[in-house]
This record gives C-alpha cells, structure tokens and sequence, in this order.
C-alpha cells in the first residue's frame, strides 16, 4: 500500500487506536491515560500537516474499497477536506490537554477520553469521507460517540440535554439517510468532486432532486444548528467545558456545515444548485438564523447559553458563505469555519476557566473577573472582539470576505444582516468585557480554588492562550500564504476553476 | 472430504447430545467444549469449501430422498451453518461459566443444547420439506426445554405456551407439507417447484399453511406472544440462543419456500399482506420494547421487532425486477445474521448486567457504567446495530433493504424502516440513560467473570464488522444453487 492510501488511514486511526488503548486502561492510570492522549494528538497533528502540504503541492490522498454492493468506503483528501482535518486536529490538542486539566479528580476519566477520541475519529471520517456514503457513515459515529459526553455529569439536567441531543440528532440522521439513498438510487454512488454531479441533469429528474436537497439540508442542519433545529444545542451547555468547546467549536456544529458545503459544491454543484434555485432559500435560512441566534443570546444570563447561541448565529455566516453565488463568498463562509473554530473554543476554555477557578457561571457574576484572572480575561477579551469582528482580528477577515461576496453575488441585503448580526454580537459581548474589566467585585466568588503562582490550573491556562494567540495571527497574517484564508482562497479557485 | 465434512456437520452434534445425557454438568461442559471446537472447524471447512469450490446437492450415504436424507449445500446455507457455530459456540462458553452446576437439571443443557444445534443445521441444509420438518420439531422441542431449564414457575409457564404455540405452528405446516405431497408426490423443493404451475388452488392453499404455521413458530405479529414470556424468563446464555438462532430457523424455510414457489403460487395480497404483519411487528414490537420494565423484556420485544423486518422478504421479492430481489434478498440475509450476532450479543451481556446488579429492572441499571463498563458497551454496540446505524451490519441490511424499497417503488416499507431504526434507538437509548444515572445509594456490584464479559463483546464486534465487510460475505452467499441443481438433474436422470 503506497504511502497516500496509508497516510489517511493514519489520521482516521490514530484517534480510534487511542480510544481503544484508553477503554483498555484501567481508570486509575491517569498518567498513561495523558500520555496516549498527547502522543495520539501529536500523531495526528503531524500526519495532518503532511496531507495538508501533499495537497497544496497537488498530491492525491485516496483509499477505497467496496462495502456493499454499488457502494464505497471512500477516505480523500482534497483541500476541503484538509480544512477541516487541519481544524480538528489543532483543536483536539488544546483540547486534551485543557480537558486533562479540567478533568482533574472527577470520576469516569477512562469513559470520557475514550468516547473523546472516538468523537475526534468521527470529525476526522467526516472531513476525509469521499463519498456521500462514508460522510454518512462518520456523521452517525459522531452522534453516538458524542452523547456519553453530554450526559458525562449523569445528572437529571444531563440526562434530559442528552435525551434531546439523541432526539434531534437521529431524527436528522433519518432525514439524511434517506436523502442519500434516494440519491443513490437515482446517481448510484457519488464520490465528492469539485463540480458536482449534476450539471445538465435531465430536468425531469429536478423535481426529486429539490426534494432530496431539502431531506440533506434538514438532516446536516440539525448539527448545523439551522433554525428551526437548533433547539439541542443550548441544552447540551451542561456538558463539561471542554466537551462544549469541542462540540460547538470543532465537532459537532461543524459536520453539520461541512457537510452543507459539501453538498452544495461537491454533490450537486453550485452552478447547479443556483441554477435549481436551491441558493437562495437557504441563504435566507441562513440569515434568518443569524439574526435569531444573536438576539437569544442577548436574553441568556448563563455565560456558555449565551455563547451556544452565539455559535447558532456564528456557524450560519458559514452556510451564508456557502449561498454566495461566486468564489469570494465561498472563501468567506470556508475560511469562517476555521476562524469561528478558533474564537469559539477561546471563549468556551474561557468560561470553563471561570467556572472552574471562581465557581462563576452567569454573566452577572463575572464582575471584576479581570482583576482575579487577567490572561484569561483578556484572551476572552480578544475572541469576543473577534467574533464583533474588530480587525485585525479573526472574524474581521471573514466579514470582510463575506461582505465582498455578497456585493459580488449582487445580494447586498446579506451586508446588512452582516451589520446588524455585527451589532448584536457587539451588543451581548461587550457588556461582559465591561463587567470583567470595569466593574468592581461585588460578592465574594462562589467557589475560588487557588492553583499555585498562575491565576488558574496551568492546564487550563495556557490552552485559551495559546489558541488567542492563533486568532490574533490568522487576521493579522491573512493576506500570507500560511493563513486559512489563502488555503480558503485554494479551495474556492479549485472549485469555481476546475 | 465434502462426505466427512457433511457427516461431522450433522452427527456430531446427535453423538454428542446422547453422550452429554451420560454425564453431569461439569463433565458435559469439557465435552461440549471439545464438541463445540470440532463443530466450529467443520463448519468453517465446509464453508471454505463452498466459498472456493461452490455449492453441491449431497444425499446423505447415496440414499435419496422420500428414504434418505438429501442436502443441498449453497453459499446462504454454508453461511448460516458458520453463524451457527459462531453463535451457539459463544452461547455455549458462556453458558458453561454462568449456569450454576449446583443445581442438578442443569445438565440437561448439553444434551439440549447439542439437539438444538442438529436440528439448525439440518434446517440450513435440508433439501425436502418433510426433512426440513423433522429438523424444524428437534429445534423446538430442545428449545421448549431449554427454556424450562431456568427452574422457576414463570419459565415453566413460558416453556408451556411456547411448546403449545410451535406444536400448533408444526401442526398447520405439515398440513401444507401432506397437501403438497398428496398433489406431486414429492417431497423436494426443487422438484415441487419444477413441476408446479401458476394456476394450483390447493398447492396455493398448501403453501398457505406452511407459511402461517412457520409465522407462528418465528413469532410473526400478531403472532408474538409466546416469544417475549419465553425468550425473557430463560437463561441469558439460552436467550441468546433462541433469540439469535432459532427463530431464523423457520424464517429460514419460509423464504426459501416462497423464493422457490412464491412467484406462481403467492399474490400481491398475499405479498404485501405480509409485509404489512412485518411493518406491525417493527411499530408494535418496539413500542413494547420501550415500555418494558426490565431488562430482558427489552431485549425480547425487540427481537419481535427485529423479526419483522425479515419479513419484508416477501414484498420485497414479489413481482419485482430480478436485480431488486437480489438487493432485498441480500438485505434479508444480512439482517439475518446481523440480528443473530447483535441479539445474542445483547441477550448476554444483559445477562451480566443484571447479575452485577443483582435485578433484574431497567431502572436498577443506574451507576452500572462506572462497575461493568465492557458489558454495557457490549450492550451498545449491539445496539447500534439493532438501531441499524452504520458501520453495522444491520446498517448494511437497512441500506440494502432502502435500495429495493425505492427501486420498486414500494416507498411505504421506507419509512417502516426509517422509523423502525428511530424506534430501536427510543428503547436502546433508555437503557443506555439508565446506566448513566449517578444517584445509586449503594455500591453493592457484583462483577462477573472476565470470560462472561469477554464473549458478548467478541459477537457485538463481529455484528459491527459485517457492516465493513458485507460486499464478500454477500459473495459467498450467492454462490448459486446452479452445481446443486445440476447435480440434482444428474442424479434424477440415473436410474
């Protein structure tokens, strides 16, 4: 086997070899436990750096072979795919080692590493599946390895988060499962390529297909937290913080607007689904979304409800991007899921900090919190100022894009919903920032705990540090070859040029 | 070598069944071990057999069939046969570790247990239905006594109704049989199916009657009643088996029957009428499930609805093109095997969770993933199968089954489907958010063996990575009954 069959069924497995060593262990080996944790993360990081350089230079990662009749098990990289595997695997870092932290004598390590790296084997399937089939395939891997997460804590609240989680997801799963094996029986199996399968369809064929794009929209917007499905997602809060970081930064939400990408451009095509009018509800769909999540989160004293319904406003600039008709939306909503990745899981190690440390969980007990944990405050200060989208910061770059391609795509009221979206996210963030750096403390913290010289455990420092850092970087080196948005810029060439 | 193969395939399971009755417990178990290991190598050696050299028609020490015993030997059969081993290998370790030899009937399971496992592969391998009857008969009555072997009132009231309700099913179906045989004079399915015409009211009546009396005995809604008391008072090793085999046993005849016979003597009435039985089966099966107060019960309803999409068979193939009836043949089969492997998976490893809970209520569950974490995710596992999500088996199944539902345009058995896997999840998830529960006041745990725990995770994988390699399996599967039937027209032109 040559070494690009090899290479993505090394990312794919070296999560899934480490959840099955963690299942292995027995709980009490904690340390060990970490070890395998970070190797395999590092593992991964390094196979992913490498596809992602043999892509740029035109390599073709691919590895398939038969499961059912007529259909496919397919892993590829191309330079969507390499988006998102890159986004995943840089997260999962942080995120082990934060979690290891904020884990730190509680029960049940051993069930919630293991599931852990199974769910990050599931974002890896997702993002290198070839074919709408093995998408399919890694998309329900995911539900399922992500439910024992929500419901870690095992307490009433959890349990009905979890119930809720399992209702939305699999009933999208259903909606989707059946997308795709009409689409099957129709096209046989679709392996994703950059200019869709469908251009000049026979136009008997349209009316199943717009019914089949909406079956696949529903089924991928319920992790997508489209509105009217979003309902899971600020119930699924009461999970650990570094399970809310992954889930809404990396994993879940993400699948679920990778996905739509890949439909769009990779199944049907976007000239294509311009061309079947498909574009323009789901823009709408997706404008509406953003407008309604920013104003819940106005309403949500719990400070991670609050940032759940900011990312149900965030990831819809994703899918926003995507109904763009033209290359410079698509880069905007592309890139955006790489930034927004970044700025989320900043403020959910945040939160999780402040919690963790001050016992503090509602908005109006932040209070002078900057004071108590500088760096933290001001890492929380810098992603809540990108997500405003404050350049030269992350989500500036992203607005930027997606304002240029609204303008080209001659859709100008999606710049306005970008403003208005920019004000509200302006209008529930900045309040915070003024509490943790103006307000005096008013009460006493609910449950301070002290770790040593730094203003938190040294675990759960530097991660949302680290990750700050990041998204100061991406804005300020956005126009370099290195950034998201030149790779952005790649993926869109490739799919409007073929 | 086919001879031998053949011969160890059917006798030693009898020889050892009057061997066991000799001995006790203990001593029939290092038996049975020894038996258990020659099965598993003569079934995978006919199968590689099969898979390299094809399908044969074997009559048993040259005599043929209304005095001897005629075999046919194609790929479904040879599968089947290693599932056999696979599964009542499994169900038989674990049984020997988890059954009490203190108490003395208990050594009637080996005899049983090996009667059991004759009777399954003369029905895999059986060419004429008065055979297949016979097989069918030792199935049931060493399943009645299995049953009866948990020792208490309740099972022997089970065992009761069960042997009621498979005496009356083998009752109506050698009616059909003596119908048949009183208008063609044979017994062999292939020579029944080659003579017989489109327009036979009495062989239409006969096939009837063999399919009611073969939907009883494998719990066929509304049919079901006797399955869950049964499949849920008996020993989990005897649950697994009864819920993973013999069922399939007489689904197995059925299909066959109506593969070979449906197309002249069923109907379109007849099809999807029992389709509709399946699709009740699936809705009623799993809302039962869901409202079981324990634990066993859960898993017994759910192979009531996990019967019902086997049932599927018959519209699926009824006047359909021959691609769409392979793809839903093929899906059957799957399910078949993937519902075998997954439910006696599930069967025994809830065996272990309620000895480490020592109750047997759902509700009991509560903080049992922090004690016995392999057993309940050999649970789940499972149950991602039964809920048919990929990379399962039962995924593989679904998908199949999806495809011929759509190529046939018969989209009502799609959302039977679809709801049918969201259902499973409703009853799978409950048990699942029972076991995450944190509240149990006390610690008190039993844990059971490392082998008893072992054996319901090495099924649950095996239903997990049929989904993954399906494509080859299905191969073998298919490998014709062409050479059978040549051999058969060979044999029935020499004098």
């Amino acid at each position: 086997m040559s070494l690009s069959a090899l290479l993505p069924i090394l990312a794919l497995l070296s999560s899934l070899l480490a959840a099955v060593v963690i299942f292995a262990l027995p709980e009490s080996s904690h340390r060990l436990r970490t070890l395998v944790n970070l190797l395999a993360a590092l593992l991964k990081l390094g196979v992913v750096a490498v596809m992602t350089w043999g892509v740029f230079r035109g390599v073709d990662f691919s590895v398939s072979f038969t499961m059912l009749p007529g259909v496919s098990f397919m892993l590829r990289a191309d330079a969507l795919a390499m988006l998102f595997a890159g986004l995943s695997a840089v997260l999962w870092l942080f995120t082990t080692i934060y979690a290891v932290g904020y884990l730190e004598d509680s029960p049940n390590r051993s069930r919630f590493f293991g599931f852990f790296s199974l769910c990050v084997a599931s974002t890896m399937g997702v993002a290198l599946a070839g074919n709408l089939f093995t998408f399919f395939l890694f998309y329900e891997m995911l539900t399922l390895s992500t439910y024992p997460l929500v419901v870690h804590r095992g307490t009433d609240k959890s349990l009905q988060a979890g119930r809720n989680y399992i209702i939305y997801t699999l009933g999208g799963g259903v909606a989707l499962l059946l997308g795709i094996a009409w689409l099957h029986g129709l096209a046989g199996d679709l392996p994703f390529q950059e200019t869709g399968h469908f251009q000049g369809a026979d136009p008997a064929l349209h009316g199943q297909l717009t019914l089949i794009f909406v079956l696949l929209i529903a089924g991928l917007g319920v992790k997508a937290g489209l509105f009217p499905l979003h309902g899971w997602l600020p119930q699924a809060m009461v999970a650990p913080a570094p399970v809310s970081a992954l889930l809404h930064a990396v994993a879940v939400v993400k699948a679920g607007a990778f996905g739509i990408v890949r439909v769009v451009y990779d199944i049907y095509g976007i000239d294509f689904a311009y061309a079947l009018g498909l574009l323009e509800p789901l823009a709408w769909l997706a404008a509406f979304t953003i407008i309604y999540g920013s104003v819940r989160a106005l309403w949500q004293t719990d400070l991670k409800r609050r940032l759940a319904f900011s990312t149900i406003s965030q990831v819809s600039y994703i899918i926003l991007g995507v109904t763009l008709f033209g290359p410079l939306g698509a880069v905007g909503g592309l890139v955006h899921l790489l930034h927004q990745g970044i700025m989320k899981i900043t403020l959910f190690f945040c939160a999780g900090n402040y919690a963790e440390t001050l016992g503090v969980h509602r908005v109006d007990e932040l209070d002078g919190a900057g004071a108590r944990m500088p760096a933290t405050s001001v890492a929380f200060t810098l992603a809540a100022l990108g997500m405003i989208g404050v350049p030269p910061l992350a989500g500036f770059v992203t607005k930027w894009a997606l304002g240029a391609g609204a303008l080209a795509a001659e859709m100008e009221w999606a710049i306005l919903v970008l403003l208005v979206s920019s004000l509200l996210n302006a209008a529930y963030f900045l309040p915070i920032v003024y509490r943790l750096w103006f307000c005096p403390i008013a009460a006493p913290w609910p449950a301070e705990r002290r770790w040593g010289r730094l203003e938190t455990h040294a675990w759960l420092f530097w991660p949302p540090l680290v990750t700050t850092l990041m998204l100061v970087l991406v804005g300020l080196l956005a126009a370099t070859f290195v950034s998201p948005l030149s790779w952005a810029q790649l993926i869109a060439v490739r799919m409007y040029l073929p | 070598m086919n001879q031998w193969l053949m011969a160890g395939l059917l006798f030693t399971p009898l020889a050892w069944a009057a061997l066991s009755l000799l001995l006790d417990f203990r001593q029939g178990r290092w038996l049975s071990w020894l038996g258990m290991l020659i099965q598993a190598l003569v079934s995978l050696g006919l199968w590689v057999a099969v898979a390299s050299n094809g399908g044969f028609y074997y009559a048993l020490a040259g005599w043929e069939a209304p005095l001897g015993i005629a075999l046919r030997v194609d790929g479904l059969a040879v599968t089947f046969v290693l599932l056999t081993a696979a599964v009542a290998t499994a169900c038989g370790l674990h049984a020997g570790v988890y059954l009490d030899p203190s108490k003395s009937w208990q050594r009637y399971f080996w005899p049983l247990f090996w009667f059991l496992w004759a009777g399954l592969n003369g029905v895999w391998l059986g060419a004429d239905l008065f055979n297949l009857y016979v097989s069918l008969e030792l199935i049931s009555l060493s399943a009645v006594g299995l049953v009866a072997l948990g020792g208490e009132a309740a099972a022997l009231r089970a065992a009761l109704r069960y042997l009621f309700a498979v005496l009356l099913g083998s009752l109506v179906y050698l009616l059909g049989v003596a119908l048949l045989y009183g208008q063609f004079g044979t017994l062999s399915l292939t020579g029944i199916a080659a003579v017989v015409g489109a327009d036979e009211p009495a062989a239409a009546m006969a096939l009837l009657l063999m399919l009611a009396g073969l939907a009883l005995k494998t719990a066929l809604f509304p049919l079901h009643g006797w399955l869950p008391p049964a499949h849920g008072v008996a020993k989990s090793p005897v649950s697994a088996l009864l819920s993973g085999l013999v069922v399939k046993a007489s689904f197995y005849i059925a299909a066959r029957l109506w593969l070979e016979l449906g197309d002249r003597l069923g109907s379109h009435t007849l099809a999807q009428g029992i389709g509709a039985l399946g699709a009740g089966a699936v809705i009623w099966g799993s809302w039962l499930a869901f409202r079981q107060p324990h634990l066993k019960q859960v898993v017994a309803y759910s192979s009531v609805a996990q019967i019902g999409y086997l049932f599927l068979l018959f519209p699926l193939t009824f006047a359909v093109a021959e691609p769409v009836s392979r793809l839903a043949q093929q899906g059957i089969t799957l399910q078949v095997v993937s519902h075998a492997l997954a439910k006696s998976a599930m069967f025994l490893a809830a065996g272990n969770l309620i000895l480490s809970v020592r109750s047997k209520r759902v509700d009991a569950l509560g903080g049992v993933s922090h004690y016995l974490p392999f057993s309940l995710f050999s649970f789940g596992l499972a149950g991602v199968s039964l809920m048919s999500l990929p990379p399962t088996g039962g995924f593989a199944a679904k998908w199949l089954l999806l495809q011929a539902s759509l190529a046939s345009g018969q989209w009502w058995w799609v959302v039977v489907l679809l709801l049918g896997g969201v259902l499973a999840a409703a009853y799978v998830f409950r048990i699942y958010r029972a076991t995450f529960l944190e509240d149990r006041a006390s610690d008190d745990f039993y844990h059971p063996p490392r082998s008893l725990e072992a054996i319901p995770m090495l099924l649950a994988l095996l239903a997990l990575g049929l989904g993954l390699v399906a494509e080859p399996v299905l191969s073998v599967l298919a490998l014709p009954f062409e050479v059978a039937a040549e051999v058969a027209a060979d044999v029935a032109v020499q004098p």
